[in-house]
């Protein structure tokens, strides 16, 4: 068993399923059972590509002629 | 907090509207299968962010509103019993069966408990050895751990008054039934995110593959469901059916392996009926048979249970996604969370409950 930080809330989560989880990591708990680690690099990636999504977006924007 | 406040970014999320916009030429219908999806599109107002013509429809992933009324009816004998310590977790105490819910019944003096985890369950039986605790262990693959883990430590532990009234559910074989129902409108799926976690997504590849749907594997914040949409609208656009994981952060294709171990040494498959939908084959779990003598079902004698529906209630069609909430004639007025007629308007997950908590009802009183 180990302690999660929810927000502001701390509860007890089962970490069976998990068995590589160290403490920092951020977990995803349902019904007090860690059940996926958050990989961090994934989570950095996926948002470096959304960010680039926006960019690009707003360079395909219609040029406004004053 | 990290990993959500970055999901909720606002101008990101109009960016992947303007793509979405950008490269949609016709309309779509596509169905999110989690009911944990319904209520974040719903709560931040998703499917009105969306360009005209890209419709969610709602689809059966909500566990509390699925239970077949047999079962809910079963759970109310069990818990009347006098000997018995019926556990659950909340939002099933609200759900109506044929007579009253499980609030009426511990108002009535049965002993119904709220758990956290359905490890509690545990401790409970150990300070009441005289009792038998009954777990009422209902949902989708991602409570299906939890629950294998209840009943692998109460056999290890020789805890032999602890037994679970099971009625799990499966996604893969609901999606399946949805797509050969003749009254489908759903061309595409974003796939529930939190099932994946534990089962990984290759039983859905097949399933994209003979009926030609896009599926896209999704989280649960507002970017997440955006850039669902998005991959989804993407591979319609393009002709494209296969599955996508959007939510790589938390899941791969395999799943999680010791969950998944820990599931099959304690269930089998088997076919289970869906509130609302009708029985659909191989569609849950059930205990296998060296748990025996953890099974409710088996335990307490049943007696043959006469249900009863409310004629009004549309929530099986909601269920499928052929109807939305304020199609219904008793939507918000009959029937509101505190006096729930039908299960999809009890738990935050159903799709009526979510319409009614964000003012849908208001919003389409005036439409109309």
């Amino acid at each position: 068993m180990a302690r999660v930080r929810f927000g502001g809330i701390v509860r007890q989560a089962c970490l069976e399923y998990v068995p590589d989880a160290a403490p920092g990591d951020y977990v995803l708990v349902h019904v007090g059972f860690a059940i996926s680690r958050v990989d961090a690099e994934e989570a950095a990636r996926t948002y470096a590509v959304l960010e680039e999504l926006d960019q690009l977006t707003e360079l395909n924007a219609p040029e406004i002629t004053p | 907090m990290k990993y959500v406040d970055e999901y909720r970014n606002k101008h990101l999320a109009e960016s992947i509207v303007r793509e979405i916009r950008r490269i949609q030429t016709r309309p779509w219908v596509i169905m999110e299968v989690c009911g944990g999806q319904t209520h974040s599109i719903v709560k931040y107002g998703i499917d009105q962010l969306l360009p005209e013509g890209i419709e969610l429809v709602h689809g059966p992933g909500c566990p509390v509103c699925v239970t077949s009324l047999e079962m809910i009816d079963k759970a109310h004998a069990i818990a009347r019993r006098p000997d018995v310590i019926f556990c659950s977790f909340g939002d099933m105490l609200r759900v109506p069966g044929s007579e009253g819910d499980l609030f009426a019944v511990k108002s009535q003096g049965g002993d119904v408990r709220i758990v956290y985890s359905p490890l509690d369950c545990l401790t409970i039986a150990r300070q009441n050895p005289k009792k038998r605790v009954v777990f009422f262990a209902i949902g989708f693959e991602t409570t299906a751990p939890a629950n294998a883990m209840l009943v692998w430590r109460a056999k290890k532990q020789g805890l032999g008054n602890v037994s679970v009234l099971v009625s799990h559910v499966l996604v893969p074989p609901a999606i399946a039934s949805i797509l050969q129902s003749p009254q489908n409108r759903v061309q595409a799926f974003l796939g529930p995110g939190h099932v994946c976690a534990v089962m990984g997504y290759r039983e859905y590849e097949p399933i994209a593959e003979r009926f030609r749907v896009p599926i896209v594997i999704t989280g649960f914040e507002p970017i997440d469901l955006l850039q669902g949409v998005l991959m989804t609208v993407r591979q319609l656009e393009e002709g494209r059916a296969v599955v996508e994981n959007e939510y790589a952060r938390v899941l791969a294709r395999e799943g999680n392996r010791a969950a998944q171990k820990l599931i099959f040494n304690v269930f089998e498959i088997a076919d289970r009926k869906w509130r609302g939908v009708g029985s659909i084959p191989k569609s849950g779990y059930r205990l296998r048979y060296e748990f025996r003598e953890h099974d409710a079902e088996r335990l307490f004698e049943v007696a043959s249970i006469d249900t009863q529906e409310p004629s009004i209630c549309i929530s099986g069609q909601i269920l499928k996604g052929i109807r939305k909430p304020h199609h219904c004639p008793a939507f918000g007025t009959e029937c509101t969370p505190q006096h729930p007629l039908g299960a999809t308007m009890v738990s935050a997950e159903g799709a009526c409950a979510a319409y009614y908590a964000y003012g849908r009802h208001l919003v389409n009183a005036e439409a109309v």
